[in-house]
């Protein structure tokens, strides 16, 4: 069986090309990751701003072409979809943006968002079956209709707002959702409520999830797999359990270790010094691109990037500390992963 | 000797708009001790930043600070002229607001920025004097002294916030309030802001006032938390004892809304909306959303009172509790 969607070995540059820069930045190193039909999975992919991760969803969407590698949709690569093909892709994957304000356009009610996918894939025949299946998907992602349809996007709260979209990749019966920060602009208190309604969606239809974050408290409660990325490159793979109760890579680490913990008695640790960022991902370097923060860097890491090693069974990690484990190719990411629970 | 640095009292700031007035901000009264770290917390909406605002002089119209008073040492900001004011402003009480980092120049070099704040408040050094104090500053931040000559496209976001509250401390101010300095950054460089914030003020003695809404930060950062919902304080206290005993039910649902990174379990999130600070609800504006209101949550509005040492709570299940101990 075909896989739904598969990246290959992707590759994205900018800053090459006629325009030469004197420096490319690589967006994105070497990532493959098949998502199949089914059973339905939630892979997280988390990193810092400047990972690579909103890149990813990108050349997923074919929002962007990849430098190197490709995405192949039921075994067809993206940018040789004929006019059908293209179709349902266009409605079998959707995304769910970052910002839950920007979507919308301020002067229609919300139900145009809605009729505009009925309308644009002809779900519906007549006026009242489009209503009826706008209604029903409302209902699943627990919202009200009576008080959500006919208000104007204002009138609405963030984790509203973002409700009635992923009630839109609904409508469509989508086979994966890619959800690109859903919730980070959304208070707290709200938060909790999307990512019960995207956790619904993929236990009662079955649709698969990417969710991209930076969040590694909700990439737990949402997900049974997750990718740690560091500026492009895997970092650390494997089942979530493992990856958060007990990471291994030092990046990760680093980024469980500085989540603010609900919890005046577990105060941050204050062991390792933070090391600053100079915020551009530019590589001169040949070895582990977290060789100059890390903690344990050896002159090894320096000379070579490391492979991914296979720690145990459902978690891989790009870093020399492990290298008495056997190495894992890097487009098996997906042996890696815990079956789905 | 007064040991509260800011005293606020009563303080009202009405919006005054096209549907009718907005009270964003609902007779709070809160002080600010020496070298204390106060945190605001609240979902959007709840009056927080209004109350940063307001505490700098910083409400334009249609919002106006209708009543109330803030003392910063005796000094009372809402009587003072224009001119007075904007001289205690970054001198006095300084703000580090949301965007902060966005609200840097992009044409001009971080270095002249920060002079810029010196001359506008009258410092005179010469230019070795100056250079020194630019480099001490970015030193205090955590900053290489190159970032002086930077533009600010060529720092990261972390460092743009930093730059910032270089600026904000380079008068010695007494107050800072920070207002969600970190809500753009991600968990790492959050972590390197908040423990630069800190080292700051435990250097200059300052008090800080952290506003967010995110509960983990507060735990992380604060001493004590206040609770603010439609514009309303709710509940105040230490950060311990509120984390480990929250008294208001909203305080609980706010703290049971928060994910968690120990088992997977449904967070819950609040029912309900916040009320719109159009037509607050009738008594208790939470009343609405709360899982334990009473019948007199519906009509009679809680006043903020304290229910034991250094706990306050804005609810009648509370005020029941003394007021029932008062009468047996």
């Amino acid at each position: 069986m075909t896989a739904l969607i598969e990246a290959r070995h992707l590759t994205k540059v900018f800053g090459e090309g006629f325009f030469r820069r004197s420096n490319p930045l690589v967006a994105l190193d070497d990532l493959s990751l098949t998502i199949e039909e089914a059973p339905p999975a939630i892979t997280t992919i988390v990193g810092e701003s400047g990972s690579g991760k909103t890149t990813f969803a990108r050349l997923i969407l074919g929002l962007t072409t990849p430098t190197h590698g490709q995405v192949c949709y039921r075994g067809v690569d993206l940018r040789q979809l004929d006019r059908n093909q293209r179709r349902q892709f266009l409605r079998e994957v959707q995304v769910i943006f970052q910002d839950p304000y920007e979507v919308y356009n301020p002067f229609y009610r919300v139900d145009h968002v809605l009729q505009e996918a009925i309308s644009n894939f002809g779900l519906a025949k007549t006026k009242a079956q489009g209503q009826n299946l706008i209604v029903e998907a409302l209902v699943s992602v627990g919202l009200r209709p009576e008080e959500t349809l006919g208000r104007y996007p204002h009138q609405l709260s963030g984790g509203q707002r973002q409700r009635v979209m992923v009630a839109r990749a609904l409508l469509l019966r989508p086979r994966l959702i890619i959800a690109d920060e859903p919730v980070s602009m959304i208070d707290a208190s709200l938060r909790a409520t999307v990512i019960d309604s995207l956790k619904a969606l993929n236990r009662q239809f079955g649709i698969s999830l990417i969710y991209i974050t930076h969040d590694l408290t909700t990439a737990y409660q949402m997900s049974e797999n997750i990718v740690v990325l560091y500026r492009g490159a895997v970092a650390e793979v494997g089942d979530v359990e493992w990856v958060v109760k007990k990471p291994e890579h030092p990046y990760t680490r680093l980024l469980i270790g500085s989540i603010p913990q609900p919890d005046p008695k577990h105060p941050w640790e204050r062991k390792e010094k933070l090391s600053d960022t100079t915020g551009n991902g530019r590589l001169e370097r040949q070895g582990c691109h977290f060789a100059d923060r890390c903690p344990n860097v050896m002159p090894m890491c320096r000379q070579k990037p490391p492979p991914l090693y296979q720690t145990a069974p459902h978690r891989a990690t790009a870093c020399y500390l492990y290298r008495d484990s056997p190495a894992a190719a890097s487009e098996k990411l997906n042996d890696v992963f815990a079956p789905p629970r | 000797m007064n040991s509260n640095i800011l005293q606020v009292r009563d303080l009202r700031v009405i919006y005054y708009t096209r549907q009718g007035a907005l009270r964003a901000v609902n007779d709070i009264s809160f002080d600010l001790q020496v070298g204390e770290r106060l945190g605001l917390v609240g979902e959007s909406g709840s009056g927080k930043s209004t109350t940063a605002q307001a505490l700098m002089r910083l409400i334009k119209p249609p919002g106006k600070i209708e009543s109330g008073q803030v003392l910063l040492n005796d000094l009372s900001l809402l009587g003072l002229s224009d001119e007075r004011m904007r001289q205690v402003r970054l001198a006095e009480i300084a703000l580090v607001s949301q965007g902060a980092m966005n609200s840097l120049n992009p044409v001009a070099r971080v270095r002249g920025q920060i002079e810029d704040a010196l001359r506008d408040h009258g410092v005179k050094l010469n230019r070795r004097e100056r250079a020194e104090w630019i480099g001490e500053l970015l030193q205090r931040v955590g900053l290489p002294q190159t970032a002086a000559d930077m533009y600010p496209h060529e720092l990261s976001g972390g460092m743009k916030q930093r730059v910032c509250i270089a600026i904000a401390i380079c008068l010695k101010p007494k107050v800072i309030i920070a207002d969600e300095p970190t809500s753009a950054l991600d968990v790492v460089v959050q972590r390197q802001v908040m423990e630069t914030l800190e080292t700051l003020r435990a250097e200059l003695g300052a008090s800080v006032i952290l506003i967010g809404h995110d509960m983990g930060l507060m735990a992380q950062t604060v001493a004590r938390v206040g609770v603010m919902y439609a514009g309303d304080l709710v509940e105040m206290g230490g950060v311990e004892d509120l984390f480990s005993e929250p008294l208001h039910p909203y305080t609980r649902l706010l703290m049971a809304s928060l994910p968690s990174l120990e088992q997977k379990e449904a967070a819950r999130g609040i029912p309900g909306l916040a009320p719109s600070l159009l037509n607050r609800p009738e008594g208790c504006p939470f009343h609405p959303r709360c899982p334990e209101a009473l019948d007199r949550c519906l009509v009679v509005e809680p006043k903020l009172q304290t229910v034991r040492p250094n706990r306050s709570v804005a609810c009648h299940l509370h005020g029941a509790l003394s007021a029932a101990r008062e009468a047996s």
